[in-house]
């Protein structure tokens, strides 16, 4: 009799949910039963409301049982879902559900689906055709189809990918560096962390195209202390690339070498802004750096460097296996390609929703997030971290683009929404903002340093009631000044989520409360 | 729970010699300071300055940078509370305030009688099963007053908190 393949998640979310419990309980159970069974640790689907989510390989395709505890285990073993039996927790079939349906996965194709470090299955389903193209089509040719492709950078500021490589294969330089910002700092985001834990090799496969398309031959990943399974995964996936001949000396006997290694933070979330990374990497404070001179001439160690996202890196063995043609045919305007947006917070489903750009928010939340998950009316949404604004109802039409929010005094920043319902405290919300700028704050410049204080003061006299008028205008020319007068974007970007509580919702502030508004 | 070497200046130097080889070795070495001993005591800070050719400033400096870095041990249960807007958007600060009191130690302490210490975190990218918390080094999601409760319970017996 053929044997079942059970599927067990193993990525945080999951494990924070009690998967690894469910998966000893399942053996126990097996055992009991005299059942033989492969139970694999998959990463994650990015069905988090599901999590964990167990599956079944069926005839008709994975059968999905979730959110399972450990205390029903028994109770599915009896009710035979081994065969795909029909049971309350019973999703059917994973790949027709319609959060997962409706996506476009090009990047996030493989997670959930393989088993996280297994070469074997991550070739199966695609993997390392990127770098066999890249190889053929030699380094320049390899720069050019990711310019072609439209990628830009995925960790909030949107720089063209390609520019950047290009810039870094023309500094003449002993010693180039690949370097993976994989600080994802900003709350409501998961996505470098569930590449990391769900398909580490595409990770790997991307910065080695990056290294040998640029000239470099070491790499690193900063990631953070927050992500401890994301950084066992990956050192475990970067020594298995190394045994298959895939990382290191010749690499498929092309006569290139590259190789890279995991670093740590420290619990620093300026650290995520990349010159800072840099200076962290160096081994030194995380102290943010003027431009110029740009990381692509004097980046890791004064050495030409490629500083990407790890979405962007990510993302680069898919642009190469299909052509960058075939990735920036989706997306609008300037926006090219997909985005992995991620829902959070008071959200009904919360996950991963890769999506091509120009998705209106309104229908991220409503639709496809499901309304909040306490059952009370959206307030707002703070898109693009803890940097980003707090975007009311009212601007639910906004596409996901990064043009459109820019209009609207918005960033998508790393694709991070956090929904809030009508009990959240906007003044509040717009301290806290302040406050965790002045807890981050790498202090080499002034108003960051001393504007983000001077903000949690100014905003506390606002709740008071303690001369409204004048302090609200403080903090608005404050404000000013952190945006334009700041080194880099945490104390440049804080004014988003301060201003655009202020703007939206000023009752919250002690203003008298806002009419309806007439329609546009 | 975690359990941690008392300070050795020869069991220091090993770890600082299995990691000076790094390129920029500083935050490696001090992470496995951390790991070995729970965390870096001022002793460390003129070894690893001997080792890497730095100041003792540099190396204080970095020390002292990093939220994660501690210059005093920590408690024998380390709780870690996500305290950022997801989580937030979940309740977190009601869950935050009923951990202080439940715990008795206010957030970013440890108790007097060094069983447990408090702290926020900011983001653990566990953000759609917020709120979220670190417990002795094991995820914990939809954190609720009941999980609470039982952190409390394992800080009181000084039992290990999980498996149950």
């Amino acid at each position: 009799m053929k044997s079942h393949r059970i599927f067990v998640p193993n990525d945080a979310t999951a494990v924070a949910c009690g998967a690894d419990r469910v998966a000893r309980k399942l053996e126990a159970g097996l055992l009991a039963r005299g059942i033989t069974a492969d139970i694999v640790r998959n990463g994650s689907r990015g069905l988090f409301w599901l999590e964990p989510l167990v599956e079944i390989e069926t005839e008709l395709g994975r059968v999905g049982y979730g959110p399972v505890k450990p205390s029903d285990v028994d109770d599915l073993l009896h009710g035979g879902f081994l065969t795909g039996a029909d049971h309350p927790l019973c999703v059917g079939v994973v790949d027709e559900i319609p959060y997962l349906k409706r996506q476009t996965r090009l990047t996030f194709a493989r997670i959930g689906i393989i088993d996280p470090l297994s070469l074997t299955d991550y070739k199966a389903h695609g993997g390392y055709r990127g770098l066999e193209r890249a190889l053929t089509l030699g380094p320049a040719a390899t720069v050019e189809e990711v310019v072609d492709s439209g990628l830009r950078g995925r960790g909030g500021a949107g720089f063209p990918t390609g520019i950047k490589w290009r810039t870094v294969a023309a500094a003449p330089a002993d010693q180039r560096y690949i370097v993976c910002n994989a600080d994802e700092g900003d709350s409501g985001t998961f996505a470098d962390r569930l590449i990391m834990e769900a398909d580490p090799f595409c990770l790997i496969e991307g910065m080695t195209i990056a290294g040998l398309a640029v000239g470099a031959t070491r790499g690193y990943v900063y990631s953070r202390s927050e992500y401890p399974l994301a950084f066992v995964v990956m050192e475990k996936a970067i020594e298995k690339a190394r045994e298959a001949g895939l990382l290191g000396e010749n690499i498929l006997g092309s006569g290139l070498s590259f190789d890279m290694e995991m670093r740590m933070g420290a619990g620093a979330y300026v650290c995520g802004e990349e010159t800072a990374l840099l200076e962290s990497l160096e081994g030194k404070r995380g102290l943010v750096r003027a431009k110029p001179p740009l990381p692509a001439h004097k980046g890791l160690f004064q050495k030409p460097t490629v500083i990407n996202n790890l979405v962007s890196l990510a993302t680069i063995p898919v642009i190469l296996d299909k052509g960058g043609k075939y990735y920036r045919d989706f997306g609008m305007g300037r926006s090219r390609g997909t985005m992995p947006i991620q829902i959070a917070g008071n959200v009904k489903y919360g996950g991963l929703f890769e999506t091509a750009f120009g998705i209106p928010l309104g229908e991220l939340v409503n639709e496809i997030g499901g309304g909040t998950l306490s059952g009370r009316p959206v307030k707002a949404v703070q898109a693009g971290g803890p940097l980003g604004a707090y975007l009311p109802v009212s601007q639910f039409d906004t596409p996901f683009d990064y043009e459109a929010f820019a209009a609207r005094d918005a960033l998508i920043g790393h694709g991070g929404i956090v929904v809030f319902d009508d009990t959240a405290d906007m003044a509040g919300m717009a301290k806290f903002a302040m406050e965790f700028c002045a807890h981050e704050s790498c202090g080499k410049c002034t108003p960051c340093r001393i504007g983000s204080t001077r903000g949690v003061e100014t905003i506390d006299k606002v709740i008071a009631g303690e001369r409204r008028e004048a302090n609200l205008a403080i903090l608005t020319d404050l404000c000013h000044t952190m945006k334009l007068g700041s080194l880099c974007a945490l104390g440049g970007f804080t004014p988003y989520p301060v201003m655009s509580a202020l703007t939206h919702f000023p009752e919250d502030f002690g203003a008298a409360p806002k009419l309806p508004a007439a329609a546009e | 729970m975690a359990v941690f070497e008392d300070w050795s200046t020869e069991r220091a130097a090993q770890v600082i010699a299995e990691h000076r080889h790094l390129e920029g070795a500083t935050m490696p070495i001090l992470h496995a300071l951390q790991e070995t001993f729970g965390f870096v005591p001022d002793p460390a800070v003129p070894m690893i300055a001997e080792t890497l050719n730095l100041s003792r400033a540099e190396v204080y400096g970095v020390l002292t940078f990093y939220h994660d870095f501690r210059r005093e041990p920590p408690g024998r249960l380390v709780v870690k509370l996500c305290a950022a807007e997801a989580c937030q958007a979940m309740g977190g600060k009601a869950l935050a305030a009923y951990a202080e009191e439940k715990l008795g130690v206010d957030m970013g302490e440890t108790s007097t009688d060094g069983r447990v210490t408090l702290e926020p975190i900011y983001c653990l990218g566990l953000c759609a099963c917020a709120p979220s918390a670190l417990v002795d080094g094991r995820l914990v999601g939809r954190l609720d007053r009941e999980v609470i409760d039982d952190i409390a319970h394992c800080v009181a017996n000084g039992t290990s908190f999980g498996d149950a």
